[in-house]
Protein backbone atom coordinates (compact mmCIF):
# COMPACT_ATOMS: atom_id res chain seq x y z
CA UNK A 1 0.00 0.00 0.00
CA UNK A 2 2.75 2.44 0.94
CA UNK A 3 4.48 1.94 -2.40
CA UNK A 4 1.33 2.60 -4.39
CA UNK A 5 0.61 5.61 -2.20
CA UNK A 6 3.98 7.09 -2.78
CA UNK A 7 3.97 6.81 -6.58
CA UNK A 8 1.72 9.77 -7.45
CA UNK A 9 3.46 11.89 -4.83
CA UNK A 10 6.81 11.24 -6.39
CA UNK A 11 5.56 12.01 -9.89
CA UNK A 12 3.34 14.95 -9.03
CA UNK A 13 5.96 17.73 -9.11
CA UNK A 14 7.17 16.70 -12.60
CA UNK A 15 3.75 16.96 -14.22
CA UNK A 16 2.02 19.99 -12.73
CA UNK A 17 -1.73 20.15 -13.51
CA UNK A 18 -1.32 17.64 -16.33
CA UNK A 19 -3.03 14.75 -14.54
CA UNK A 20 -6.52 15.87 -15.56
CA UNK A 21 -5.56 16.27 -19.22
CA UNK A 22 -3.77 12.98 -19.79
CA UNK A 23 -6.97 10.91 -20.32
CA UNK A 24 -8.02 13.26 -23.16
CA UNK A 25 -4.81 12.97 -25.18
CA UNK A 26 -5.88 9.78 -26.98
CA UNK A 27 -9.43 10.92 -27.95
CA UNK A 28 -8.08 14.26 -29.20
CA UNK A 29 -5.38 12.53 -31.22
CA UNK A 30 -7.99 10.26 -32.81
CA UNK A 31 -10.17 13.23 -33.81
CA UNK A 32 -7.14 15.04 -35.23
CA UNK A 33 -6.07 12.04 -37.31
CA UNK A 34 -9.63 11.61 -38.47
CA UNK A 35 -9.86 15.28 -39.55
CA UNK A 36 -6.60 15.04 -41.47
CA UNK A 37 -7.66 11.81 -43.17
CA UNK A 38 -10.92 13.44 -44.33
CA UNK A 39 -9.41 16.73 -45.47
CA UNK A 40 -6.70 15.02 -47.52
CA UNK A 41 -9.33 12.84 -49.18
CA UNK A 42 -7.90 9.64 -47.74
CA UNK A 43 -11.38 8.86 -46.40
CA UNK A 44 -14.39 9.71 -48.55
CA UNK A 45 -16.98 12.02 -46.98
CA UNK A 46 -19.62 9.46 -47.97
CA UNK A 47 -18.02 6.88 -45.72
CA UNK A 48 -17.10 9.12 -42.81
CA UNK A 49 -17.65 12.89 -42.64
CA UNK A 50 -14.90 15.06 -41.17
CA UNK A 51 -15.19 16.00 -37.47
CA UNK A 52 -15.67 19.60 -38.56
CA UNK A 53 -18.72 18.59 -40.63
CA UNK A 54 -20.08 16.62 -37.69
CA UNK A 55 -19.62 19.66 -35.45
CA UNK A 56 -21.38 21.80 -38.04
CA UNK A 57 -24.31 19.38 -38.18
CA UNK A 58 -24.44 19.46 -34.38
CA UNK A 59 -24.49 23.24 -34.41
CA UNK A 60 -27.38 23.32 -36.89
CA UNK A 61 -29.39 20.81 -34.88
CA UNK A 62 -28.64 22.72 -31.70
CA UNK A 63 -29.90 25.94 -33.28
CA UNK A 64 -33.15 24.31 -34.39
CA UNK A 65 -33.65 22.96 -30.85
CA UNK A 66 -33.95 19.42 -32.18
CA UNK A 67 -30.73 18.23 -30.56
CA UNK A 68 -31.63 19.44 -27.07
CA UNK A 69 -35.11 17.98 -27.36
CA UNK A 70 -33.86 14.55 -28.42
CA UNK A 71 -31.13 14.46 -25.80
CA UNK A 72 -33.52 15.43 -23.03
CA UNK A 73 -36.06 12.80 -24.13
CA UNK A 74 -33.37 10.10 -24.13
CA UNK A 75 -31.96 11.31 -20.84
CA UNK A 76 -35.40 11.25 -19.22
CA UNK A 77 -36.06 7.70 -20.45
CA UNK A 78 -32.66 6.55 -19.28
CA UNK A 79 -32.99 7.98 -15.80
CA UNK A 80 -36.59 6.94 -15.17
CA UNK A 81 -35.93 3.41 -16.45
CA UNK A 82 -32.79 3.26 -14.38
CA UNK A 83 -34.56 4.41 -11.23
CA UNK A 84 -37.34 1.87 -11.64
CA UNK A 85 -35.13 -1.10 -12.52
CA UNK A 86 -32.37 -0.08 -10.12
CA UNK A 87 -34.64 0.30 -7.12
CA UNK A 88 -36.41 -3.01 -7.77
CA UNK A 89 -33.04 -4.75 -8.25
CA UNK A 90 -31.65 -3.14 -5.12
CA UNK A 91 -34.69 -4.19 -3.06
CA UNK A 92 -34.48 -7.77 -4.25
CA UNK A 93 -30.73 -7.77 -3.61
CA UNK A 94 -31.28 -6.56 -0.05
CA UNK A 95 -34.13 -8.96 0.62
CA UNK A 96 -32.33 -12.00 -0.78
CA UNK A 97 -29.05 -11.07 0.87
CA UNK A 98 -30.63 -10.67 4.28
CA UNK A 99 -33.36 -13.32 4.28
CA UNK A 100 -32.86 -17.00 3.54
CA UNK A 101 -36.57 -17.42 2.89
CA UNK A 102 -36.76 -14.62 0.36
CA UNK A 103 -33.63 -15.94 -1.34
CA UNK A 104 -35.01 -19.47 -1.60
CA UNK A 105 -38.30 -18.14 -2.91
CA UNK A 106 -37.07 -15.83 -5.66
CA UNK A 107 -33.41 -16.37 -6.49
CA UNK A 108 -33.83 -19.38 -8.78
CA UNK A 109 -36.53 -17.59 -10.77
CA UNK A 110 -34.42 -14.46 -11.11
CA UNK A 111 -31.39 -16.46 -12.23
CA UNK A 112 -33.50 -18.08 -14.97
CA UNK A 113 -34.87 -14.76 -16.18
CA UNK A 114 -31.36 -13.30 -16.10
CA UNK A 115 -30.20 -15.69 -18.79
CA UNK A 116 -32.71 -14.35 -21.31
CA UNK A 117 -31.06 -11.50 -23.27
CA UNK A 118 -33.41 -8.65 -22.49
CA UNK A 119 -33.10 -7.21 -26.00
CA UNK A 120 -34.59 -10.47 -27.30
CA UNK A 121 -37.82 -9.29 -25.71
CA UNK A 122 -38.12 -6.29 -28.06
CA UNK A 123 -40.67 -7.91 -30.42
CA UNK A 124 -42.78 -8.96 -27.47
CA UNK A 125 -42.45 -5.58 -25.81
CA UNK A 126 -43.57 -3.84 -29.01
CA UNK A 127 -46.61 -6.10 -29.14
CA UNK A 128 -47.40 -5.34 -25.51
CA UNK A 129 -46.67 -1.62 -25.28
CA UNK A 130 -46.50 -0.48 -28.93
CA UNK A 131 -43.83 2.15 -29.43
CA UNK A 132 -45.02 4.01 -26.38
CA UNK A 133 -42.71 5.42 -23.65
CA UNK A 134 -43.50 2.46 -21.42
CA UNK A 135 -41.85 0.07 -23.90
CA UNK A 136 -38.50 1.85 -23.57
CA UNK A 137 -38.80 2.26 -19.80
CA UNK A 138 -39.60 -1.43 -19.45
CA UNK A 139 -36.56 -2.50 -21.43
CA UNK A 140 -34.18 -0.14 -19.64
CA UNK A 141 -35.55 -1.16 -16.24
CA UNK A 142 -35.16 -4.84 -17.10
CA UNK A 143 -31.59 -4.35 -18.35
CA UNK A 144 -30.56 -2.35 -15.29
CA UNK A 145 -32.24 -4.70 -12.82
CA UNK A 146 -29.80 -7.61 -13.03
CA UNK A 147 -26.41 -5.98 -12.51
CA UNK A 148 -27.80 -4.04 -9.55
CA UNK A 149 -29.51 -7.11 -8.12
CA UNK A 150 -26.55 -9.44 -8.49
CA UNK A 151 -23.98 -7.05 -7.09
CA UNK A 152 -26.12 -5.92 -4.16
CA UNK A 153 -26.72 -9.55 -3.28
CA UNK A 154 -23.04 -10.41 -3.67
CA UNK A 155 -22.02 -7.40 -1.56
CA UNK A 156 -24.30 -8.33 1.31
CA UNK A 157 -23.38 -12.01 1.22
CA UNK A 158 -19.67 -11.25 1.35
CA UNK A 159 -19.67 -8.83 4.30
CA UNK A 160 -17.03 -10.09 6.72
CA UNK A 161 -18.86 -12.46 9.13
CA UNK A 162 -16.34 -11.53 11.84
CA UNK A 163 -17.55 -7.94 11.69
CA UNK A 164 -21.16 -9.09 11.93
CA UNK A 165 -20.27 -11.21 14.96
CA UNK A 166 -18.49 -8.20 16.46
CA UNK A 167 -21.60 -6.06 15.90
CA UNK A 168 -23.78 -8.63 17.63
CA UNK A 169 -21.39 -8.91 20.59
CA UNK A 170 -21.51 -5.15 21.03
CA UNK A 171 -25.28 -5.27 21.21
CA UNK A 172 -26.27 -3.81 17.84
CA UNK A 173 -29.91 -4.18 16.92
CA UNK A 174 -30.78 -5.58 13.48
CA UNK A 175 -31.35 -2.09 12.11
CA UNK A 176 -28.13 -0.79 13.52
CA UNK A 177 -26.22 -3.81 12.29
CA UNK A 178 -27.53 -3.15 8.79
CA UNK A 179 -26.80 0.57 8.90
CA UNK A 180 -23.35 0.38 10.50
CA UNK A 181 -21.95 -2.94 9.26
CA UNK A 182 -23.81 -4.68 6.43
CA UNK A 183 -24.71 -1.79 4.16
CA UNK A 184 -21.32 -0.01 4.28
CA UNK A 185 -19.65 -3.39 3.75
CA UNK A 186 -21.77 -4.10 0.68
CA UNK A 187 -21.32 -0.62 -0.80
CA UNK A 188 -18.17 -1.23 -2.90
CA UNK A 189 -19.90 -4.14 -4.62
CA UNK A 190 -23.11 -2.12 -5.09
CA UNK A 191 -21.08 0.51 -6.92
CA UNK A 192 -19.66 -2.10 -9.27
CA UNK A 193 -23.26 -3.02 -10.09
CA UNK A 194 -24.16 0.62 -10.55
CA UNK A 195 -21.47 1.18 -13.14
CA UNK A 196 -22.36 -1.98 -15.05
CA UNK A 197 -25.99 -0.89 -14.97
CA UNK A 198 -25.21 2.56 -16.36
CA UNK A 199 -23.52 0.97 -19.36
CA UNK A 200 -26.44 -1.37 -19.98
CA UNK A 201 -28.85 1.52 -19.53
CA UNK A 202 -27.47 3.42 -22.56
CA UNK A 203 -27.08 0.29 -24.65
CA UNK A 204 -30.68 -0.77 -24.09
CA UNK A 205 -32.09 2.66 -24.67
CA UNK A 206 -30.26 3.21 -27.94
CA UNK A 207 -31.33 -0.15 -29.34
CA UNK A 208 -34.92 0.42 -28.24
CA UNK A 209 -34.95 3.90 -29.73
CA UNK A 210 -33.57 2.83 -33.08
CA UNK A 211 -36.20 0.13 -33.40
CA UNK A 212 -39.30 1.65 -31.94
CA UNK A 213 -39.48 5.35 -31.17
CA UNK A 214 -40.62 8.70 -32.52
CA UNK A 215 -38.14 10.83 -30.60
CA UNK A 216 -34.80 10.56 -28.83
CA UNK A 217 -31.19 10.15 -29.90
CA UNK A 218 -31.65 6.71 -31.42
CA UNK A 219 -34.61 7.97 -33.40
CA UNK A 220 -32.58 10.95 -34.59
CA UNK A 221 -29.85 8.63 -35.87
CA UNK A 222 -32.38 6.42 -37.69
CA UNK A 223 -34.08 9.40 -39.28
CA UNK A 224 -30.72 10.71 -40.46
CA UNK A 225 -29.94 7.34 -42.02
CA UNK A 226 -33.18 7.51 -44.01
CA UNK A 227 -32.09 10.84 -45.48
CA UNK A 228 -28.44 9.80 -45.88
CA UNK A 229 -27.34 12.47 -43.34
CA UNK A 230 -24.24 10.57 -42.33
CA UNK A 231 -22.87 13.51 -40.30
CA UNK A 232 -25.92 13.37 -37.99
CA UNK A 233 -25.49 9.61 -37.58
CA UNK A 234 -21.87 10.11 -36.50
CA UNK A 235 -22.95 12.97 -34.26
CA UNK A 236 -25.41 10.72 -32.42
CA UNK A 237 -22.73 8.10 -31.90
CA UNK A 238 -20.36 10.68 -30.44
CA UNK A 239 -23.09 11.95 -28.12
CA UNK A 240 -23.60 8.40 -26.82
CA UNK A 241 -19.91 8.23 -26.01
CA UNK A 242 -20.05 11.51 -24.12
CA UNK A 243 -23.20 10.59 -22.20
CA UNK A 244 -21.69 7.26 -21.25
CA UNK A 245 -18.56 8.96 -20.01
CA UNK A 246 -20.69 11.45 -18.07
CA UNK A 247 -22.62 8.67 -16.30
CA UNK A 248 -19.40 6.89 -15.46
CA UNK A 249 -17.80 10.04 -14.04
CA UNK A 250 -20.88 10.71 -11.93
CA UNK A 251 -20.78 7.24 -10.42
CA UNK A 252 -17.05 7.54 -9.79
CA UNK A 253 -17.55 10.84 -7.99
CA UNK A 254 -20.25 9.26 -5.85
CA UNK A 255 -17.92 6.36 -5.16
CA UNK A 256 -15.11 8.65 -4.03
CA UNK A 257 -17.53 10.50 -1.79
CA UNK A 258 -18.97 7.47 -0.02
CA UNK A 259 -15.94 5.18 -0.03
CA UNK A 260 -13.44 7.69 1.34
CA UNK A 261 -12.54 5.12 4.02
CA UNK A 262 -11.36 2.66 1.38
CA UNK A 263 -7.58 2.61 0.85
CA UNK A 264 -8.15 2.69 -2.92
CA UNK A 265 -9.98 6.02 -2.72
CA UNK A 266 -7.86 7.87 -0.22
CA UNK A 267 -6.52 11.23 -1.35
CA UNK A 268 -2.89 12.16 -0.95
CA UNK B 1 0.99 15.88 43.46
CA UNK B 2 2.08 12.29 43.18
CA UNK B 3 -1.25 11.41 41.64
CA UNK B 4 -1.04 14.13 39.02
CA UNK B 5 2.45 13.16 38.04
CA UNK B 6 1.46 9.55 37.63
CA UNK B 7 -1.48 10.25 35.35
CA UNK B 8 0.52 12.58 33.18
CA UNK B 9 3.05 9.88 32.66
CA UNK B 10 0.52 7.23 31.85
CA UNK B 11 -1.32 9.47 29.38
CA UNK B 12 1.57 10.91 27.48
CA UNK B 13 3.81 7.90 27.24
CA UNK B 14 1.92 4.68 27.75
CA UNK B 15 4.10 2.48 25.59
CA UNK B 16 7.71 1.94 24.76
CA UNK B 17 9.01 3.62 27.88
CA UNK B 18 12.16 2.44 29.59
CA UNK B 19 12.02 -0.57 31.85
CA UNK B 20 13.16 1.55 34.76
CA UNK B 21 10.17 3.89 34.54
CA UNK B 22 7.89 0.88 34.32
CA UNK B 23 9.38 -0.51 37.52
CA UNK B 24 9.11 2.80 39.30
CA UNK B 25 5.48 3.31 38.28
CA UNK B 26 4.40 -0.07 39.45
CA UNK B 27 6.20 0.49 42.70
CA UNK B 28 4.49 3.82 43.31
CA UNK B 29 1.05 2.61 42.38
CA UNK B 30 0.95 0.25 45.32
CA UNK B 31 -1.58 -2.50 45.90
CA UNK B 32 -4.94 -2.39 44.16
CA UNK B 33 -7.78 -1.02 46.20
CA UNK B 34 -11.14 -2.53 45.17
CA UNK B 35 -11.55 -5.02 42.38
CA UNK B 36 -14.33 -4.18 39.93
CA UNK B 37 -14.09 -7.61 38.34
CA UNK B 38 -16.71 -10.31 38.50
CA UNK B 39 -16.05 -13.85 39.60
CA UNK B 40 -16.81 -16.79 37.33
CA UNK B 41 -18.01 -20.19 38.38
CA UNK B 42 -18.09 -22.92 35.77
CA UNK B 43 -19.72 -26.23 36.62
CA UNK B 44 -19.47 -29.44 34.62
CA UNK B 45 -19.23 -27.53 31.34
CA UNK B 46 -19.34 -29.61 28.14
CA UNK B 47 -19.49 -28.62 24.52
CA UNK B 48 -19.79 -30.83 21.46
CA UNK B 49 -19.84 -29.97 17.79
CA UNK B 50 -21.68 -32.91 16.29
CA UNK B 51 -19.83 -36.04 17.39
CA UNK B 52 -16.76 -34.08 18.33
CA UNK B 53 -16.65 -33.47 22.08
CA UNK B 54 -14.47 -30.41 22.52
CA UNK B 55 -14.90 -29.75 26.23
CA UNK B 56 -15.67 -32.50 28.73
CA UNK B 57 -17.06 -31.55 32.11
CA UNK B 58 -14.95 -28.56 33.08
CA UNK B 59 -15.21 -27.29 36.68
CA UNK B 60 -13.54 -23.98 37.36
CA UNK B 61 -13.78 -21.02 39.70
CA UNK B 62 -12.11 -17.73 38.79
CA UNK B 63 -12.09 -15.17 41.63
CA UNK B 64 -12.95 -11.54 40.83
CA UNK B 65 -10.08 -9.56 39.34
CA UNK B 66 -7.82 -12.52 38.64
CA UNK B 67 -5.70 -12.63 35.48
CA UNK B 68 -6.04 -16.17 34.12
CA UNK B 69 -4.17 -17.48 31.10
CA UNK B 70 -5.45 -20.52 29.25
CA UNK B 71 -2.84 -22.41 27.25
CA UNK B 72 -2.93 -25.59 25.24
CA UNK B 73 -2.26 -27.00 21.79
CA UNK B 74 -4.34 -25.96 18.81
CA UNK B 75 -7.73 -27.61 18.86
CA UNK B 76 -7.62 -28.42 22.57
CA UNK B 77 -10.80 -26.42 23.17
CA UNK B 78 -9.31 -23.31 24.78
CA UNK B 79 -10.95 -20.92 22.33
CA UNK B 80 -14.25 -22.76 22.70
CA UNK B 81 -14.05 -22.27 26.46
CA UNK B 82 -13.54 -18.56 25.92
CA UNK B 83 -16.38 -18.30 23.41
CA UNK B 84 -18.67 -20.04 25.90
CA UNK B 85 -17.70 -17.62 28.65
CA UNK B 86 -18.30 -14.68 26.30
CA UNK B 87 -21.69 -16.06 25.35
CA UNK B 88 -20.78 -16.61 21.69
CA UNK B 89 -21.62 -20.31 21.87
CA UNK B 90 -24.15 -22.19 23.95
CA UNK B 91 -22.97 -25.04 26.14
CA UNK B 92 -24.09 -28.61 25.47
CA UNK B 93 -24.22 -29.23 29.23
CA UNK B 94 -23.23 -27.50 32.43
CA UNK B 95 -23.38 -23.89 33.52
CA UNK B 96 -21.38 -20.68 33.69
CA UNK B 97 -22.25 -18.19 36.43
CA UNK B 98 -20.78 -14.75 36.06
CA UNK B 99 -21.05 -12.42 39.05
CA UNK B 100 -24.45 -11.55 40.44
CA UNK B 101 -26.11 -9.29 37.89
CA UNK B 102 -23.80 -9.12 34.88
CA UNK B 103 -25.05 -6.90 32.04
CA UNK B 104 -24.06 -7.44 28.39
CA UNK B 105 -21.65 -4.48 28.66
CA UNK B 106 -19.86 -6.13 31.58
CA UNK B 107 -18.32 -8.86 29.45
CA UNK B 108 -16.17 -7.96 26.48
CA UNK B 109 -14.07 -10.00 24.06
CA UNK B 110 -10.97 -9.10 22.13
CA UNK B 111 -10.06 -11.28 19.16
CA UNK B 112 -6.88 -12.04 17.29
CA UNK B 113 -8.15 -9.81 14.46
CA UNK B 114 -8.98 -6.26 15.50
CA UNK B 115 -12.38 -6.46 13.72
CA UNK B 116 -12.61 -2.70 13.29
CA UNK B 117 -15.20 -1.25 10.92
CA UNK B 118 -13.06 -0.01 8.02
CA UNK B 119 -15.68 2.60 7.10
CA UNK B 120 -15.80 4.19 10.53
CA UNK B 121 -13.16 6.55 11.94
CA UNK B 122 -11.15 5.37 14.92
CA UNK B 123 -13.33 7.27 17.39
CA UNK B 124 -16.61 5.86 16.05
CA UNK B 125 -15.09 2.40 16.17
CA UNK B 126 -14.41 2.90 19.87
CA UNK B 127 -17.95 4.25 20.41
CA UNK B 128 -19.29 0.93 19.08
CA UNK B 129 -17.96 -0.58 22.32
CA UNK B 130 -20.44 1.37 24.42
CA UNK B 131 -23.19 -1.07 23.44
CA UNK B 132 -26.62 0.25 24.32
CA UNK B 133 -25.10 3.40 25.81
CA UNK B 134 -23.91 4.52 22.35
CA UNK B 135 -26.59 7.19 22.19
CA UNK B 136 -25.78 8.76 25.56
CA UNK B 137 -24.51 12.34 25.65
CA UNK B 138 -21.08 11.53 27.03
CA UNK B 139 -20.46 8.71 24.52
CA UNK B 140 -17.86 10.67 22.60
CA UNK B 141 -16.03 11.82 25.71
CA UNK B 142 -15.87 8.27 27.02
CA UNK B 143 -14.58 6.96 23.70
CA UNK B 144 -11.93 9.68 23.65
CA UNK B 145 -10.71 8.85 27.14
CA UNK B 146 -10.53 5.15 26.23
CA UNK B 147 -8.41 6.07 23.21
CA UNK B 148 -6.11 8.18 25.37
CA UNK B 149 -5.81 5.24 27.74
CA UNK B 150 -4.33 3.06 24.98
CA UNK B 151 -2.12 5.92 23.80
CA UNK B 152 -3.95 6.71 20.55
CA UNK B 153 -5.63 10.00 21.49
CA UNK B 154 -4.17 11.68 18.42
CA UNK B 155 -5.53 9.08 16.00
CA UNK B 156 -9.23 9.62 16.70
CA UNK B 157 -10.03 11.01 13.21
CA UNK B 158 -8.04 8.42 11.23
CA UNK B 159 -9.41 5.57 9.15
CA UNK B 160 -8.40 2.13 10.47
CA UNK B 161 -6.74 1.38 7.11
CA UNK B 162 -3.91 3.84 7.80
CA UNK B 163 -3.02 2.38 11.21
CA UNK B 164 -0.38 -0.26 11.85
CA UNK B 165 -1.36 -3.73 13.07
CA UNK B 166 -0.43 -2.91 16.65
CA UNK B 167 -2.35 0.38 16.58
CA UNK B 168 -5.45 -1.36 15.22
CA UNK B 169 -5.26 -3.88 18.02
CA UNK B 170 -4.99 -1.00 20.51
CA UNK B 171 -8.13 0.57 19.02
CA UNK B 172 -9.83 -2.80 19.49
CA UNK B 173 -8.65 -2.77 23.10
CA UNK B 174 -10.04 0.75 23.60
CA UNK B 175 -13.36 -0.44 22.14
CA UNK B 176 -13.41 -3.35 24.58
CA UNK B 177 -12.50 -1.07 27.52
CA UNK B 178 -14.84 1.83 26.83
CA UNK B 179 -17.86 0.23 28.51
CA UNK B 180 -15.74 -0.41 31.64
CA UNK B 181 -16.20 -4.20 31.42
CA UNK B 182 -15.88 -6.33 34.52
CA UNK B 183 -14.77 -9.43 32.61
CA UNK B 184 -12.47 -9.14 29.61
CA UNK B 185 -11.79 -12.22 27.50
CA UNK B 186 -8.84 -12.21 25.12
CA UNK B 187 -8.68 -14.73 22.29
CA UNK B 188 -5.05 -14.70 21.13
CA UNK B 189 -5.17 -10.90 20.91
CA UNK B 190 -1.46 -10.55 20.18
CA UNK B 191 -1.06 -13.59 17.95
CA UNK B 192 -0.69 -11.62 14.73
CA UNK B 193 1.74 -8.99 16.03
CA UNK B 194 5.51 -8.85 15.66
CA UNK B 195 7.69 -9.61 18.69
CA UNK B 196 8.40 -6.03 19.79
CA UNK B 197 4.82 -4.78 19.33
CA UNK B 198 3.70 -7.87 21.18
CA UNK B 199 5.82 -7.00 24.21
CA UNK B 200 4.59 -3.41 24.38
CA UNK B 201 1.00 -4.66 23.99
CA UNK B 202 1.54 -7.11 26.83
CA UNK B 203 2.64 -4.24 29.04
CA UNK B 204 -0.40 -2.23 27.97
CA UNK B 205 -2.73 -5.13 28.80
CA UNK B 206 -1.09 -5.57 32.18
CA UNK B 207 -1.40 -1.85 32.93
CA UNK B 208 -5.10 -1.52 32.00
CA UNK B 209 -5.89 -4.70 33.90
CA UNK B 210 -4.04 -3.30 36.91
CA UNK B 211 -5.77 0.11 36.62
CA UNK B 212 -9.30 -1.10 35.94
CA UNK B 213 -9.37 -4.30 37.96
CA UNK B 214 -11.46 -6.42 35.59
CA UNK B 215 -11.25 -10.20 35.58
CA UNK B 216 -9.03 -11.14 32.64
CA UNK B 217 -9.11 -14.41 30.74
CA UNK B 218 -6.36 -14.70 28.16
CA UNK B 219 -6.32 -17.57 25.68
CA UNK B 220 -2.90 -17.91 24.15
CA UNK B 221 -0.60 -20.47 22.58
CA UNK B 222 2.37 -18.48 23.73
CA UNK B 223 3.51 -19.83 27.08
CA UNK B 224 5.99 -17.03 27.76
CA UNK B 225 3.15 -14.52 27.32
CA UNK B 226 1.02 -16.46 29.79
CA UNK B 227 3.86 -16.63 32.30
CA UNK B 228 4.61 -12.91 31.97
CA UNK B 229 1.01 -11.75 32.46
CA UNK B 230 -1.07 -14.22 34.42
CA UNK B 231 -1.79 -14.86 38.11
CA UNK B 232 -2.80 -18.36 37.20
CA UNK B 233 -2.29 -20.60 34.20
CA UNK B 234 -4.70 -23.30 33.10
CA UNK B 235 -3.36 -25.96 30.77
CA UNK B 236 -6.14 -27.51 28.69
CA UNK B 237 -5.68 -30.98 27.28
CA UNK B 238 -8.20 -33.32 25.70
CA UNK B 239 -11.12 -31.08 26.60
CA UNK B 240 -10.29 -30.87 30.31
CA UNK B 241 -8.07 -28.86 32.64
CA UNK B 242 -4.83 -30.84 32.85
CA UNK B 243 -2.91 -28.42 35.08
CA UNK B 244 -3.89 -25.45 37.21
CA UNK B 245 -0.76 -23.48 38.05
CA UNK B 246 -0.55 -20.44 40.34
CA UNK B 247 2.06 -17.93 39.26
CA UNK B 248 3.18 -16.10 42.37
CA UNK B 249 6.03 -14.18 40.81
CA UNK B 250 5.72 -10.54 41.97
CA UNK B 251 4.86 -7.80 39.46
CA UNK B 252 6.28 -6.04 37.58
CA UNK B 253 7.87 -9.12 36.07
CA UNK B 254 11.10 -8.75 34.21
CA UNK B 255 10.98 -10.42 30.85
CA UNK B 256 13.70 -12.98 30.41
CA UNK B 257 14.28 -13.45 34.15
CA UNK B 258 15.34 -16.91 35.33
CA UNK B 259 12.15 -17.40 37.37
CA UNK B 260 9.87 -16.84 34.39
CA UNK B 261 12.04 -18.97 32.14
CA UNK B 262 11.99 -21.88 34.59
CA UNK B 263 8.21 -21.77 34.88
CA UNK B 264 7.82 -21.48 31.12
CA UNK B 265 10.10 -24.47 30.66
CA UNK B 266 8.14 -26.68 33.02
CA UNK B 267 4.81 -25.76 31.40
CA UNK B 268 6.18 -26.41 27.91
CA UNK B 269 7.47 -29.76 29.11
CA UNK B 270 3.99 -30.66 30.30
CA UNK B 271 2.47 -29.56 27.02
CA UNK B 272 4.91 -31.54 24.94
CA UNK B 273 4.58 -34.73 26.97
CA UNK B 274 2.92 -37.37 24.93
CA UNK B 275 4.42 -36.17 21.67
CA UNK B 276 7.78 -37.60 22.79
CA UNK B 277 9.37 -34.36 21.67
CA UNK B 278 11.05 -33.30 24.91
CA UNK B 279 14.61 -33.77 23.78
CA UNK B 280 15.45 -30.09 23.58
CA UNK B 281 13.97 -29.07 26.93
Amino acid sequence: MSLVDSLPRVRAPKLPRADGLIPWIVPLAIILTWQIACVTGFVSARVLPAPSDVALAGWKLALSGELARNISVSFWRASVGFLIGGSIGFSFGLANGLSQLSSKLTDTTLQMVRNIPHLALIPLVILWFGIDESAKLFLVALGVFFPIYLNTLHGIRTVDPQLIEMGRIYGMSDGELFRRVIFPGALPSIFVGLRFALGIMWLTLIVAETIAASSGLGYMAMQAREFMLIDVVVLSILIYALLGKLADSASRALERLTLSWHPAFQKH
Amino acid sequence: MQEALRFRLSDSEPLGRAEIIEQARFGRRGPRTVSRGLSLTIRNLSKSFGDNEVLRGIDLHIPAGQFVAVVGRSGCGKSTLLRLIAGLETATAGSIDIGEQARAEDIRVMFQEPRLLPWARVLSNVEVGLGRERASVDAQARAESALVEVGLGDKRAQWPAVLSGGQRQRVALARALVSRPRVLAFDEPLGALDALTRISMQRLLERVWHDQGFTAILVTHNVSEAVALADRILVIENGGIAHDIDVDIPRPRRRGSAELAALEGSILKNLLQGTGDTSDL
